[in-house]
């Protein structure tokens, strides 16, 4: 069910894409004012989350532990899975971050003839990271169309990206891991029993959006082989806040800018949120060094249950105790 | 015990298809065997927490206040803001399915909604309907959904089919921490008196005796005696044991079933024997005669209340630091709650060993440290003279429990003090031990009679693990570090692997331990003759 409504909502922005494209009338509305509502959204909608999470404090330092704690010198510390310091629990996010290292702990279970057998199972966390570098390159290779004079990172990159230099114009390495990566996410959420069963129609729009963001790219670059000189002519008139329309802009170039400005829209309230929220995850970001500085609960004194004092333990058991010989604090009334 | 499958039968019912209906579509079936029993009026007034009354699960009514759902919702809402934990995991999981399946509940039941993901999603939805635009507008397809009776019995159902053992967090690739959403979830369902029997009942026990099994002073001083004499018939040696003795470096505090329970038992001889040879200056408490904390099952308050009486009583008893026995979520609160919640222990001292002069600079602010932290710093320092082949009747496994390997990651120092008491040891495979341990099935609070089968099919991967390692390399013995382990990896292994025994460390401490003055040994700690000891008995 999730996967057809996914379904039906992508046809009809795919329509709604394709009536901004060839209706020129509506260009101006479709390549100047919807990049800026994407954009104020997309900037705004983080913020707003970042500042709703935080806002809400950490009471409680629930570190999860994945390598032995620092307490012995002669046993030794992962510093890396269980960090003790600033810096240890900086490296650890580093690689979580960087790395997908919890992903790359991945297995798969199975049972046979009665028994569980655990197999390596690294192809998600293999798809993940193709697919999410392929993206965050792709995205760093457009400053070019952002940027007069282009900074020089982006020819760097391009450089390393076309590396193998097939094709013509060079098909890049991480146009390939893009639509690579994202076809295995889809693949799985589609024919894996298991993911299929726990997915929302949240969880496959995503993947259209990025995916037809990739094909209409596709598209330009090698099939209508778009000019990108009034491409570039217009958003660096929208970056400097001075909108002009240029002619001529190929209206698959459109259809292109939709589908970005769609996703920027749709991100800070979908689960596309995990890319700022995985840095505030309180059981990877926080030392385990909980027996040696004392964290803080801001509401600790919400608590207003009362707790059992020794006093009224004595009082109800004061006979008893001292009939086993128990030191008692108060010696009052000898029954006796 | 009280199930009818045979082991077979059972690991045969285990299969990973999925249901055709949606899950949100498959209504909750309470099967007896797989449920626990609703608390007791009684113990819900004594500690004071709401709605108490006499219902049960399976009941059509379960008696709720009218209002319960705004009760839930605007619990709800307060612990949005109150834990961004909470906040956070609401919003960021993407469904990548990564911990599906290492849960051990859904190993060994095959029940999709025992994946931690379906787990969080049955609060997720309803955080969605309340608390979410999209979810607001588009119901159903936007994956929300309203808090209905049919929900809330999900909720029952789920959230205590959950030990909170955390596995599935070391897998997620945000660490999103289902204990802690189980945990909120139970502390919701709390707020109108949906609660278990065998969390509820032992908490006000706690509150009142100061020990979950309800055992009064008397009680308690019996029990330390009973084992003095039982130390003194297999070493010869009477040792002191004080009771709420003033002025003692050390207070000790460890879970009231290694005084009342079995295999626990010889972990508290190992304890007794361990702390004479050292000359150790400790006192046992009668109030603090819990180091387990049933009240962090339910919720945040009854864990701070429960867990105060330890600062209160080593405050009383002027003592200078404390060592917390073999338990597994006694230790999580220890170490990842008690500081904050009922801290600073100012009144206290980092802990030094007295005996080998180090100091535990990583317990400088709680002022506690775990019994294998203590005993395994002993044997580096070679403070006591051990002779692991009094062990030899065994060949044991390690089980790290849940709680130690993933709140604290005490991995190394047990298994140090194995290797040094006992000459056979083997690991079981390396995705189930250490942070990837499986759960005994049983945790928090779930180890009861009537939730027999389900504790079988949570335990199944634990089980399946060590029967392993027993088939292969004739280990006879899972050593673990927990209460909860030792009560319940008991009847997990008649059932699973027969003949396989579950014992603490310090048991096997106790049995090595080389005491001054001794008797020639003859028993081990369970009283059975030593390796080789038989055969002479005979001669003679």
């Amino acid at each position: 069910m999730g996967l057809l409504f996914s379904i039906f909502t992508f046809i009809i922005l795919l329509a709604i894409a394709f009536i901004g494209a060839y209706v020129e009338g509506l260009h101006y509305l479709f390549g100047i004012v919807l990049p800026y509502i994407a954009f104020a959204v997309f900037i705004i909608g983080i913020v707003v989350r970042i500042i709703k999470w935080a806002q809400s404090p950490v009471p409680f330092r629930i570190t999860t532990t994945c390598g032995q704690q620092r307490s012995l010198d002669f046993i030794k510390q992962n510093k890396i899975d269980n960090p003790f310091t600033g810096l240890q629990t900086f490296i650890r996010m580093f690689f979580e971050i960087i790395l997908f290292r919890s992903l790359f702990r991945n297995t798969k279970a199975g049972i046979k003839e009665n028994k569980l057998t655990y197999g390596a199972n690294k192809w998600l966390w293999l798809f993940s990271i193709v697919f999410h570098y392929s993206f965050l390159i792709i995205v760093l290779r457009h400053f070019r169309f952002f940027t007069e004079p282009v900074p020089s990172f982006v020819p760097f990159i391009q450089e390393i990206d076309g590396f193998f230099q097939i094709g013509l114009p060079i098909i890049y390495l991480t146009t390939i891991g893009i639509t690579v990566g994202l076809l295995y996410l889809l693949a799985r959420r589609i024919f894996d029993n298991q993911v299929r069963y726990i997915s929302l129609a949240s969880d496959y729009l995503p993947l259209f959006l990025i995916l037809s963001i990739a094909i209409t790219g596709i598209l330009m670059r090698h099939f209508f082989k778009v000019d990108l000189t009034p491409v570039k002519q217009l958003t660096l008139s929208i970056l400097s806040f001075q909108p002009i329309l240029p002619a001529d802009v190929n209206p698959i170039f459109y259809i292109h800018l939709f589908f970005v400005c769609t996703l920027l829209i749709y991100f800070p309230m979908s689960k596309l949120v995990h890319m700022p929220g995985i840095f505030l995850s309180p059981t990877r970001n926080l030392a385990n060094n909980n027996r040696a500085k004392r964290h803080i609960n801001p509401w600790n004194s919400d608590f207003k249950m009362h707790y059992h004092t020794y006093e009224e333990y004595e009082d109800e058991f004061r006979e008893v105790m001292r009939d086993v010989g128990l030191p008692l604090e108060k010696e009052e009334k000898n029954v006796d | 015990m009280s199930i009818k499958m045979t082991r077979e039968e059972l690991a045969a019912s285990i299969n990973y298809k999925f249901p055709k209906t949606n899950w949100m579509d498959t209504p909750v079936v309470f099967k007896k065997g797989t449920y626990n029993n609703a608390a007791v009026p009684d113990s819900i007034t004594y500690v004071n927490q709401p709605n108490p009354r006499k219902w049960q699960p399976y009941e059509d009514d379960w008696k709720l206040p009218e209002n319960w759902q705004t009760i839930i919702l605007e619990g709800l809402r307060e612990r949005l803001h109150k834990f961004r934990s909470l906040k956070l995991f609401m919003d960021i999981c993407v469904r990548c399915g990564a911990c599906a399946d290492k849960c051990h509940f859904y190993l060994g039941s095959g029940d999709p909604k025992n994946m931690p993901v379906l787990r969080a999603e049955l609060l997720r939805a309803v955080y969605r309907k309340d608390f979410t635009t999209a979810g607001k507008l588009m119901g159903k397809i936007a994956g929300a959904r309203e808090l209905t009776f049919d929900v809330l019995k999900e909720w029952f159902y789920y959230f205590y089919q959950c030990t909170q053992c955390r596995r599935c967090s070391v897998f997620c690739p945000y660490g999103i921490d289902t204990a802690e959403i189980t945990f909120i979830a139970r502390e919701l369902m709390n707020l109108i008196g949906v609660n278990i029997d065998w969390v509820m009942t032992p908490v006000a026990n706690s509150h009142r005796t100061g020990n979950h099994l309800g055992i009064q002073p008397h009680g308690f001083v019996d029990s330390i005696e009973f084992a003095v004499d039982d130390l003194e018939e297999i070493t010869g040696i009477r040792v002191q044991a004080p009771i709420n003795k003033k002025g003692a470096e050390v207070l000790f505090v460890t879970p009231s079933a290694d005084y009342f329970g079995e295999p626990h038992y010889y972990t508290l001889l190992g304890y007794l024997a361990l702390f004479h040879e050292v000359g150790l200056d400790y006192t046992w408490s009668t109030y603090a005669s819990e180091g387990g904390n049933f009240g962090s099952f339910v919720s945040h308050e009854l864990m701070k209340v429960l867990n105060a009486k330890i600062y209160a009583e080593a405050k009383r008893l002027k003592v200078k630091w404390i060592i917390g026995g073999e338990c597994g979520h006694m230790w999580r609160v220890l170490h990842q709650y008690m500081d904050t919640l009922n801290g600073p222990a100012d009144f206290l001292e980092t802990p030094v060993s007295p005996i080998t002069g180090t100091k535990f600079e990583h317990a400088r602010s709680t002022k506690m440290i775990h019994i294998t932290e203590f005993t395994a710093d002993l044997i580096r320092h070679n403070k006591i003279k051990l002779d692991p082949s009094r062990n030899d009747h065994w060949h044991a496994t390690f089980h790290d429990s849940c709680n130690p390997a993933r709140a604290i990651g005490l991995f190394e120092e047990p298994r140090y003090i194995l290797k040094h008491v006992l000459n056979k040891f083997t690991e079981m495979p390396d995705n189930t031990i250490r942070e990837q341990t499986f759960c005994c099935g049983s945790g928090a609070g779930l180890g009861t009679e009537e939730n027999f089968e389900m504790r079988m099919r949570g335990g199944f991967p634990r089980a399946n693990a060590a029967k392993y390692v027993n088939e292969k390399y004739g280990v006879n013995v899972v050593a673990c570090i927990c209460a909860i382990d030792k009560a319940t990896l008991v009847p997990l292994f008649n059932y699973w692997v027969p003949g396989l025994e579950v014992a603490g460390v310090h048991e096997f401490v106790g049995n090595a331990l080389v005491m001054k003055g001794e008797k020639p040994r003859e028993l081990d700690m369970r009283q059975q003759p030593l390796h080789g000891k038989e055969e002479e008995s005979k001669n003679v």
